[in-house]
């Protein structure tokens, strides 16, 4: 991949280098009941101890296996679940330590674009007021002005004023969607944490929601946690990537570093797997050999030894350092 | 050449709102051959899942209603068997993987009740061969703690685990049409690999012919025989995968591949088509496409141009391939 290394950067610097959302070493566990009595028997790790900075006006992308914790991270970091330990800071407060009143009046600086659109939507309000409702709430325009508010953002959005009154089931996947991403706009928040927010878009209207979100970007310095599988969207607006595998972070650098030079196996393997719109092109993938292990008893040393093609003995007995190892550039691995 | 499996014959779908008809299924027709793997791609909101759902005979009606068309499946018109047939074919022969997981497994039960009913229902296994199956199942789709997941709600399971699960019910009984309606949205890379390959190998093992609707033109390049476009409601181009890929012809087609973005070929602004689908409401007759179209003609904003093959196998319905728009 390296032979790709000289491209300009098109994206600008991405933020100030002042940090917006900080978390440190955050972990979400589910418990997991058994027995006639529903005792706790053991533990889902879904975030297993996870530390990152987002910057203002940077957007953060996040990727990783299904089931590695994206979503919880996202949630957890609103405060939309609570932790299990460690700590969220936005703008230099913790989060999980806000009063109730504190809490909703920082609601309206973030967001959050839902992975599922139809179960965040309520099925007998009519979309244009499940797009305002928000607005309402917290009293930020008056009834008689949202209407045109909303329809508004629909249509930058990429929606119709005459969706204004229908209801959810009379859309399809895209459309929903893209009332979630309405939703969250039009509160004007600061932050948006974005779960796979365009997974169900045709790819011209990725590219205008896309364009979008990188125009608020350097505009009104919106900031985003975006989560996705597509790493060419995550590429193409991400100034940083994550890469997550089974509830830890494994490598974190900026875009470019990480495309170039990808560092851990796992996320070589994810990169040899990203399907390439060219039907005469045959690639060699990475096949990751072995079952994915489970989240509540993950394996020791290296989460990833086990299905790892470069494990060796050290990857089962030690876990690796997750390192700076330059440019930015973190990774947790023995052979990096 | 194959023998065609599923042949869509003039399909209109319609829906009533408040606002009027939405033709979304507008004289639909194309085909569906043994053990092929064709993908439907289009525009957000073009009729691809109204479609699927119609062969299903899943439309809720009202507001929904198949209004035109046949739908031949093995040589019989699905739309005339009874309730009884049908959902005996449902989820046995014909199986279809669901847009959105969350809203079609059912909150309420647990994971491995929604696996194992199919396989009580049409296969007639016993609770105990069910449950070993399903746990294979869940195993085959690349899911830990099989066990586990089988007691558990699809609340407590992330959205690519619920994804996967509705890939195994559908999978379970060795279906001869696969009706996968974005499979692998919610999927990484990896796992969606993974999936993609079980797709081909049951493909192959057992002659399945799968019916992909799909936005990822990188999945579509990797799995289809054959690319079926749609946009607002009708069929406006299809070809064998490599011929689309080399020679799109409807300017909407062209539209869609230079969209993708590319990883390490990234540009300032991602290329989009400009301006909106119509309102599907008040659909002319006409391309629909016209407003949009950087080549529109005047026959264009009066007429529906034809869908017709100008090579072989390769349908296309724009104006620019016809007499009357040559002349233009
Ligand atoms: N409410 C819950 N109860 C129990 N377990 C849960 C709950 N929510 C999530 N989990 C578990 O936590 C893990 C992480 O889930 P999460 O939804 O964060 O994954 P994800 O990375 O977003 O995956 P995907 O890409 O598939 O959406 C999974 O193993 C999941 O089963
Ligand atoms: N129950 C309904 N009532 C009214 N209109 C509906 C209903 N279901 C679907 N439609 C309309 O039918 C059209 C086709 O919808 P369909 O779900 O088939 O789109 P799609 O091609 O699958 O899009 P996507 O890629 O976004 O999933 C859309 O315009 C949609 O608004
Ligand atoms: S028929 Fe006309 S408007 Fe439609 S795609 Fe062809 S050239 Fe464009
Ligand atoms: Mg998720
Ligand atoms: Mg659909």
């Amino acid at each position: 991949m390296s032979e790709s290394a000289v491209q300009v950067d098109t994206r600008h610097s991405g933020g100030t280098g002042e940090p917006l959302v900080q978390v440190e070493n955050l972990k979400k566990y589910f418990p997991i009941t058994g027995g006639v009595f529903q005792r706790r028997v053991g533990d889902v790790k879904a975030v297993d101890g996870v530390s990152f900075t987002i910057n203002k006006g940077e957007s953060f992308g996040l990727v990783g296996e299904s089931g590695c914790g994206k979503s919880t991270i996202g949630r957890t970091l609103l405060r939309l679940n609570d932790k299990t330990d460690g700590s969220v800071h936005f703008e230099g407060q913790d989060l999980h330590k806000l009063s109730k009143s504190e809490l909703r009046k920082m609601r309206t600086k973030m967001q959050i674009v839902f992975q599922d659109p139809f179960s965040s939507l309520n099925p007998r309000i009519k979309v244009g007021e499940a797009i305002g409702e928000a607005l309402i709430d917290h009293g930020l325009v008056s009834r008689k002005d949202v209407k045109e508010r909303v329809i508004e953002t629909m249509k930058i959005c990429g929606l119709a004023d005459y969706h204004y009154d229908r209801f959810p089931h009379e859309f399809s996947g895209g459309q929903r969607q893209r009332i979630g991403i309405a939703r969250a706009l039009i509160m004007n928040p600061e932050f948006i944490v974005a779960d796979e927010p365009v997974s169900a878009l045709d790819v011209s209207i990725q590219a205008q929601i896309i364009n979008l979100l990188s125009d608020l970007q350097s505009e009104k310095q919106l900031t985003y946690l975006f989560i996705s599988h597509d790493l060419s969207v995550v590429e193409h607006l991400c100034n940083r990537v994550g890469v997550m595998y089974l509830g830890t972070m494994m490598e974190m650098a900026p875009t470019d570093e990480l495309f170039s030079n990808p560092l851990h196996p796992y996320t070589k393997a994810l990169m040899s797997a990203i399907p390439v719109p060219d039907p005469t092109l045959k690639r060699e993938r990475i096949v990751l050999q072995g079952d994915i292990p489970s989240p509540a008893n993950p394996p020791s040393g290296c989460k990833f030894h086990t299905r790892c093609p470069m494990a060796s003995d050290i990857c089962k007995e030690q876990v690796p350092e997750y390192r700076n190892v330059g440019n930015e550039h973190f990774v947790a691995c023995h052979f990096a | 050449m194959a023998k065609d499996l599923v042949e869509f014959r003039n399909l209109e779908t319609h829906f009533k709102t408040s606002a009027g008809t939405v033709k979304a299924v507008n004289d639909v027709s194309f085909s569906i051959r043994e053990g092929e793997t064709l993908c439907v791609v289009g525009e957000s909101g073009c009729g691809k899942s109204v479609t699927a759902m119609s062969l299903m005979q899943l439309i809720e009606s009202p507001p929904g209603k198949i209004v035109g068309g046949e739908i031949m499946f093995e040589g019989k018109d699905l739309l005339k068997l009874s309730k009884k047939e049908m959902s005996r074919l449902r989820g046995n022969e014909i199986a279809m993987i669901f847009q959105e997981p969350m809203s079609s497994l059912n909150p309420v039960f647990t994971i491995g009740k929604q696996i194992t009913e199919p396989l009580l229902y049409h296969l007639t296994m016993t609770q105990k061969e069910a449950k070993a199956r399903a746990i294979e199942l869940i195993t085959m789709v690349g899911i830990p703690r099989p066990e586990k997941i089988f007691d558990s709600y699809p609340h407590e399971l992330s959205g690519g685990m619920r994804q996967r699960i509705m890939i195994a019910i559908a999978l379970s009984c060795n279906p001869k049409l696969l009706i996968a309606d974005e499979p692998t949205t919610a999927l990484d890379v990896t796992i969606q690999a993974q999936i993609l390959d079980l797709m081909r190998d049951i493909k192959t093992k057992m002659n399945t012919a799968i019916m992909m609707i799909t936005h990822d033109l990188g999945v579509v390049a990797e799995m289809a025989d054959f690319v079926v476009v749609m946009y607002a409601g009708k069929v406006i181009e299809e070809a064998p995968v490599l011929e689309l890929f080399r020679e799109p012809r409807h300017p909407y087609t062209q539209g869609l591949l230079k969209a993708k973005p590319i990883i390490n070929q990234r540009q300032e602004r991602l290329y989009s088509i400009p301006g909106q689908v119509p309102n599907p409401v008040d659909l002319g007759e006409n391309c629909h496409f016209h407003d949009r179209c950087e080549f529109c003609m005047e026959i264009c904003k009066v007429k529906a141009p034809p869908l017709r093959a100008h090579i072989d196998g390769h349908k296309t319905a724009c104006w620019l391939y016809e007499e009357e728009g040559k002349a233009q």
